[in-house]
């Protein structure tokens, strides 16, 4: 890091979290991708990828989003990066809409949101060193930097990271995957963001890489007070680095609460599936098992009233009509079901 | 879940002595699985736990012998199956083995099928190679097994194609094919790897069912300890290529002994715990060709390693009835135990 920036980390203790600003606040997000067919490939229908998700974000925490393949919460955060052009709702960025923003508006802000990718294989270039890879959004930035200070800065964050200052000449494919991971973090951190998504981090990795690369991004938080967007579908690694969670379904959140809640105390009978479905590593604990029946149906053509309610064990007629809104059951605690009050 | 020692008796029915895989790099020929030996007793749910690169698929290839011709090969040891040596067997005599005695399910549900056939065909496919059935016959079984396996509508599904299943469903029609013929053992690597957990949880216990109805025995290849926990009942922990730890899985999960294995335990966030900070293992598994050829492969990373560790290869040796560890610090312990009792 350069000293300029070292000195506002330090400067900027870290706040109490009762009082913590919001970083970032989703309203209503909704993202359709279109499905073409018939004469012309003309606009036939939509795959209603995220369809009305609503959470904020306070600085310095974290939240992390889970799912089952398809849930659509990949393509939250890419919307949410505005990778992806959002068919609906605002997005409220550190006090600033930025829903719509564009051309040199947009390149400005996303100084302060980075991405870091789940496959540490494919998102490194292989024709590029890794100085190259981590300098990159250093001199996109700021070509006027010197070439003297960005390789300082490279190298303090390779050291940062946990990987060798050799590494700095080397290519991506002469490390592990783990160590790519590290790559991957050390680039998401050139710009000093504010925000860094991570979508399905370590999903790619071994349980001993897992674990290294899962105890570096929560030093990083500490250190930068950074803010993370967790995307997972393991459980037990989202319950390990996220403050709240909310339990996505169908493009819907169904569920969004603090993680003591959501562990202990799952309301959505989703939720309750989920979470009794990790195996444990306990042979000796017998748990009670909610298997769901069948398969997450297409979100091209979702069932009418709550998303859920083809699969839910404890569905009643009304569940087929009525479609559940998000709403606070107890302070902090979101729930979509016409079932829990 | 059955007992440990309910298996004692019985006489194995999958014997593995000894086993040695090599590759060859470069023109020399390097160990990917090194001195492996266990035994699969009928009905037992045998789970091998190991990360990326332990050796643990290539160790089931071996025992289907499919590996790739030239590049890989059975330097040592012997494999046999209910007594008979799967070693000296030729290729016709071991596709006639292959599905029937022992079925092997991968963890791609999408590459293990065939895209341009029908569920059906590939299906029935198994059944005429191993029966002689007709055509009426093999598609009533056909319709039978995906119903077994709990497809619905498989009167529907034996006429699709892969790509109309979603990931489960396919999942469920490649263990519909293991069983066809029934086999009493069931090889199973990485099964539900690829899916998701409600999917996962369904085809675990779909696996638990078949093997309780059809006496079969299941060899699950795995990297996730929750899913070892619920399923079975002995455990193999792989390192680069070698066992380093094997017990029943209570022992296992209660008091596991090598280092290697409590670090893999701690590392792994817990739902029913709180922690800060996740244990973890410095470095990486060395590659094949920098393997040390002296002394323990873990001692690079193992945090009570001690100078003999470099220059003395530990024996897998039982440390207790019944639980094998792979290190110099149980060696030492146990021959001084030996001598006391001496």
């Amino acid at each position: 890091m350069s000293n300029v920036v070292d000195i506002q980390h330090k400067e900027q203790s870290p706040p109490l979290p009762s009082n913590q600003e919001t970083l970032l606040e989703v309203k209503d997000l909704k993202t359709y991708y279109p499905v073409k067919g018939g004469f012309f490939r003309r606009t036939v229908g939509h795959v209603k990828a995220v369809d009305g998700v609503s959470f904020s974000l306070k600085k310095g925490e974290t939240l992390g989003l889970v799912g089952e393949s398809g849930c659509g919460k990949s393509t939250a955060g890419r919307t949410i990066l505005k990778l992806l052009k959002p068919s609906g709702g605002r997005i409220t960025f550190d006090g600033e809409d930025i829903t719509n923003i564009r051309g040199s508006r947009l390149r400005e802000r996303r100084k302060d949101f980075q991405m870091v990718f789940q496959d540490p294989y494919a998102s490194l270039n292989p024709m590029q060193m890794v100085g190259d890879i981590i300098s990159e959004p250093i001199k996109n930035y700021y070509p006027r930097k010197k070439a003297k200070d960005i390789k300082q800065e490279v190298m303090e964050l390779l050291n940062r990271v946990g990987l060798p200052e050799d590494a700095y000449h080397k290519y991506a494919h002469e490390f592990s995957g783990g160590q790519r991971q590290r790559i991957g973090i050390a680039r998401a951190l050139a710009l000093k963001p504010k925000l860094i998504i991570a979508d399905e981090p370590v999903s790619a990795l071994d349980v001993s890489v897992q674990s290294q690369v899962l105890n570096l991004l929560n030093e990083l938080q500490d250190d930068f007070n950074l803010t993370y967007l967790f995307i997972a579908h393991d459980l037990s690694v989202v319950k390990h680095m996220s403050d709240h969670i909310g339990i996505m379904y169908l493009g819907h959140i169904v569920e969004i609460a603090d993680k003591k809640s959501i562990y202990e105390e799952p309301l959505h009978p989703y939720t309750q599936a989920l979470i009794s479905a990790v195996p444990e590593p306990n042979p000796k604990k017998k748990k009670e098992r909610i298997v769901l029946k069948g398969d997450v149906p297409s979100p091209e053509n979702p069932p009418s009233g709550c998303p859920f309610h083809t699969r839910c064990p404890v569905a009643v007629d009304k569940c087929s009509t009525i479609k559940p809104e998000l709403k606070e059951v107890k302070p902090g605690r979101k729930v979509a079901c016409i079932l829990v009050d | 879940m059955n007992n440990f020692t309910d298996f004692q008796s019985q006489p194995p029915l999958l014997e593995v002595n000894n086993l040695e895989t090599a590759f060859e790099i470069d023109g020399e020929w390097h160990n990917a699985v090194d001195n492996v030996s266990f035994q699969v007793k009928p009905k037992q749910v045998i789970g091998v736990v190991g990360e990326s690169g332990c050796g643990k698929s290539v160790m089931s290839l071996s025992i289907m012998k499919l590996l790739p011709k030239g590049i890989g090969k059975i330097r040592n040891g012997d494999i046999k199956f209910n007594g008979k040596n799967l070693e000296k067997l030729n290729d016709k005599e071991m596709n006639k083995v292959r599905g029937k005695d022992i079925a092997m399910i991968f963890q791609e549900p999408m590459t293990s099928l065939n895209p341009v056939f029908t569920i059906g065909f590939q299906l029935s496919e198994a059944l005429h190679n191993h029966f002689n059935i007709s055509k009426q016959d093999a598609r009533k079984k056909v319709i039978h097994l995906l119903d077994k396996v709990g497809i619905s509508r498989p009167e529907k599904v034996v006429d699709e194609y892969p790509h109309q299943l979603s990931g489960g469903m396919r999942q469920r029609v490649i263990i519909a094919m293991a069983i066809a013929c029934e086999p009493k053992l069931l090889i199973a690597d990485e099964p539900t790897t690829a899916l998701d957990v409600t999917v996962q949880a369904q085809i675990l216990e779909l696996l638990q069912e078949l093997q309780t109805t059809n006496d079969m025995a299941i060899i699950l290849i795995t990297h996730d300890l929750g899913v070892v926990a619920e399923t079975c009942h002995e455990v193999i922990v792989m390192y680069a290529g070698e066992v380093v730890e094997q017990t029943d899985v209570v022992t296992l999960f209660e008091s596991p002994k090598h280092p290697y294995t409590q670090l893999l335990m701690q590392s792994i966030p817990r739902m029913d715990q709180e922690e800060e900070v996740l244990a973890s293992i410095e470095g990486i598994v060395p590659s094949l060709k920098n393997m040390p050829r002296q002394g323990c492969k873990f001692v690079d990373r193992c945090p009570k390693a001690m100078d003999e560790c470099r220059s003395i290869t530990p024996q897998l040796k039982e440390s207790s009835p019944g639980h094998g560890v792979k290190c110099l610090l149980y060696e030492s312990s146990w021959e001084q135990e030996g001598m006391k009792a001496k």
